[in-house]
């Protein structure tokens, strides 16, 4: 047994009673399901398919706090965010260190029986509802989405029952506060009746100067026909890890839709897994990252087409500065069943320097015989022709090279459907990539 | 205005201009004209700052300056304008946003303030009705899915944006048609004045027409082998480029 999954089984077994004191059977049981897969698998290895551009087990390894309840955290929010997204009216929730920061509201339900709150509440609340969801996105996976199996106790609830639509998106607000070295893993689960609708925007900010490691999971469950916008921006600082784990299910003509915009953070790894299990889907899954100094991005996806008659498109683009370093792996599996498949993939990149680098590794995997797929990767520099053509209308080069690069970021912008939110990220981005964008830019701390 | 002496340049280190010496005044407009490749485009590439064109000795001076010093943006806000033999298109990048940072940055350059949204709004439609463009065009990413003619036009749009000391044309009369031809040619005519200068690059009387030269130029590997007045264009148009090169040739055995 490795150092790492030794430091896990030593801190479940510390902890499995206090756990199962408050935990219903099922949740007792998934803990230790996944304790048991961590001991059987191990966390992957440095040559591990899936993870060879993100090695990630240091940073597991590594010595940061690990609060297994809310550790009590001043914390005024009314004067913490000026931000984000004035113009956007949502309702806001704020985990502070991935865990529910209202003591009073943590659990709503709204007239038309949609539920909002915390999970942890919800496990309490609705039993039965939970169990049936609760990490059925996947069968197995791998050792990090089981920690946060085995330790998370916290994180968003939505539950929008059968032909009600969420009007207002949901914001939240994942805020990383602490003097300590910390270790953050939240569970986020939305559960989607058939014919509803949500939107929810996720934004990750770090707001102390020390190291911080975030482990999360998302489980999108989008029942018949339902719509589910979902969009994360992540900016976070230079010395954070960020682990996500996002796994959508879509239930027959379903739609949904996710943008996953990394503005900053030190090792971002997200992995994205769609699974269609009735005909007719659709999903869309866009990915803009900006990276600069020594910041590592990498994009993994798995599109699963299990029945036939859907569609998946995923476009996802990147602009690489300094010594900074990406990656992108984008597999599709079209399964035999799965007749007219339509799926369409693209990885753009422009690196800015010599030392920057991009992995692209885009993956087709067919089954079916009547299925219409495309793919494409592409890695290179800022059109020479193009800056001249600005240059010699009087453009600086700097300029010049903000518009082009600003134009390749557009096209993922454009696909921003909320509109407000559309126009602060195109804001955050032009900002970002003239150097100006400070992580701290919105909120009233402006820690260093 | 504008004098260049003795230049010559290469590509990937084949001499591609070969000595050319040619002064332009303010209020004149000189048609240069040629066989394919023999270098008219490289020599607006040179003036105008691109670096695919090494340049290996001459002078260029622009208004006092040295030309060859000066980074293409400098140039083009001290009053040089190409318009491009073969406009590229950039997408994602509006029409207004380009114009509107290329005209402040002239602005500033001349310590003027930037206009306002309202002001460049404003000039944008004068200018838009000079070249008769239409404003589908103006409105999207520059020359993103434009015809051929339509990037012609837009280029002197964008001319007209500018105002120029100095704008070299090259083959802005391709790809028109008929009525575009008048019109864009009636644009130039229009930007015209004693103050500034324009280059025609061309292989077709036609457009001399409406844009009248004072000289024609014949340029042919690297050099320019005759000049004249605007009469040389139509001999040209009538009998080609081979009695020159025989004309040159038998100068050149002497
Ligand atoms: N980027 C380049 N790389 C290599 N050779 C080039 C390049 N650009 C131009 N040349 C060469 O330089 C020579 C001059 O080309 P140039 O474009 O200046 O000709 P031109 O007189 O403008 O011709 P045309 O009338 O066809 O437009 C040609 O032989 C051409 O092939
Ligand atoms: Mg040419």
């Amino acid at each position: 047994m490795c150092d790492t999954t030794n430091i896990y089984t030593t801190l479940y077994n510390n902890n499995k009673d206090i756990f199962a004191a408050s935990d219903p059977e099922f949740i007792t049981k998934l803990r230790s399901d996944a304790m048991k897969f961590i001991s059987e698998n191990g966390f992957p290895a440095k040559k591990d398919e899936q993870y060879k551009y993100s090695f990630l087990e240091p940073h597991f390894g590594n010595g940061y706090k690990r609060y297994l309840a809310p550790k009590a955290i001043e914390f005024d929010v009314s004067h913490l965010f000026r931000c984000d997204v004035p113009a956007l009216d949502t309702h806001v929730i704020i985990l502070v260190n991935g865990f529910y920061f209202d003591k009073v509201n943590t659990l709503r339900t709204h007239e038309n029986g949609i539920v909002i709150g915390s999970l942890n509440e919800a496990i309490k609340k609705y039993p039965a509802l939970i169990e049936k969801y609760l990490a059925k996105s996947y069968s197995n996976t791998d050792s990090y989405v089981a920690i946060n199996t085995a330790f998370a106790s916290d994180g968003v609830f939505l539950y929008v029952p059968k032909n009600q639509q969420l009007e207002k998106p949901i914001q939240i607000i994942n805020v990383l506060l602490s003097d300590e070295e910390l270790m953050v893993q939240h569970r986020n689960l939305f559960i989607l009746e058939p014919n509803s609708s949500a939107k929810v925007v996720v934004c990750d900010h770090t707001l102390s100067p020390v190291k911080f490691l975030t482990n999360s999971v998302n489980e999108i469950f989008a029942g018949e026909n339902a719509h589910f916008d979902y969009f994360k921006v992540q900016n976070e600082h230079n010395d954070s890890v960020h682990v996500s784990h996002s796994f959508i299910n879509q239930d027959t003509a379903s739609n949904c839709r996710s943008t996953t915009i990394t503005l900053h953070g030190g090792v971002v790894r997200n992995n994205l897994s769609v699974k269609f299990n009735g005909e007719g889907c659709e999903n869309h899954a866009f990915g803009l990252f900006v990276s600069d100094q020594n910041q590592h991005v990498d994009n993994n996806l798995f599109i699963d087409h299990a029945k036939p008659n859907c569609t998946s498109n995923q476009q996802f683009k990147a602009i690489l500065d300094d010594a900074s370093t990406g990656a992108f792996t984008g597999r599709i599996l079209v399964e035999r069943d799965a007749q007219k498949t339509a799926a369409y993939q693209r990885n753009s990149s422009i690196l800015l320097t010599d030392e920057a680098r991009m992995n692209s590794k885009p993956q087709l995997e067919i089954y079916a015989d009547d299925v219409k797929c495309s793919h494409g990767a592409t890695v290179g520099q800022l059109d020479e022709e193009a800056l001249f053509y600005l240059r010699s209308r009087g453009i600086s080069e700097r300029e010049a090279r903000l518009m082009l690069m600003y134009a390749f970021a557009f096209e993922i912008l454009n696909e921003i459907k909320i509109e407000p939110l559309k126009d602060r990220m195109s804001e955050l981005i032009e900002k970002r990539l003239r150097g100006e964008l400070s992580r701290c830019n919105n909120c009233a701390m402006h820690c260093s | 205005m504008l004098i260049i002496n003795n230049l010559k340049a290469s590509i990937n280190n084949k001499e591609i201009l070969k000595g050319i010496n040619l002064t332009v005044k303010a209020g004149e407009v000189h048609a240069i004209m040629g066989p394919n490749g023999s270098g008219k485009s490289t020599l607006a590439s040179v003036l105008t700052g691109r670096e695919y064109a090494q340049v290996t000795s001459g002078k260029v001076s622009f208004l006092g300056d040295d030309l060859l010093e000066m980074i293409p943006e400098d140039r083009a806000r001290k009053g040089i304008f190409l318009s491009f033999q073969y406009p590229i298109e950039i997408p994602g990048v509006s029409m207004v946003n380009f114009m509107k940072t290329a005209l402040n940055e002239h602005r500033k350059y001349n310590g003027l303030a930037p206009l306002s949204a309202s002001d460049f709004l404003k000039v944008m439609r004068d200018k838009k009705s000079l070249v008769e463009i239409d404003s589908n065009l103006t409105n999207r990413a520059v020359n993103e899915g434009f015809s051929g003619g339509e990037k012609k036009k837009n280029e002197i749009f964008q001319m007209a944006l500018l105002e120029p000391k100095l704008a070299i044309l090259d083959e802005t009369d391709s790809g028109l048609d008929i009525d575009a031809l008048r019109i864009v040619a009636n644009g130039v005519t229009k930007l015209k004045t004693s103050e500034n200068a324009t280059i025609v690059i061309t292989h077709y009387q036609r457009l001399l027409d409406y844009i009248v030269p004072d000289f024609v130029h014949v340029l042919m590997d690297g050099r320019i082998v005759k000049s004249g007045t605007k009469e040389l264009a139509y001999e040209l148009e009538e009998k080609g480029y081979d009695w020159i090169k025989k004309e040159v040739y038998s100068e050149e055995k002497i």
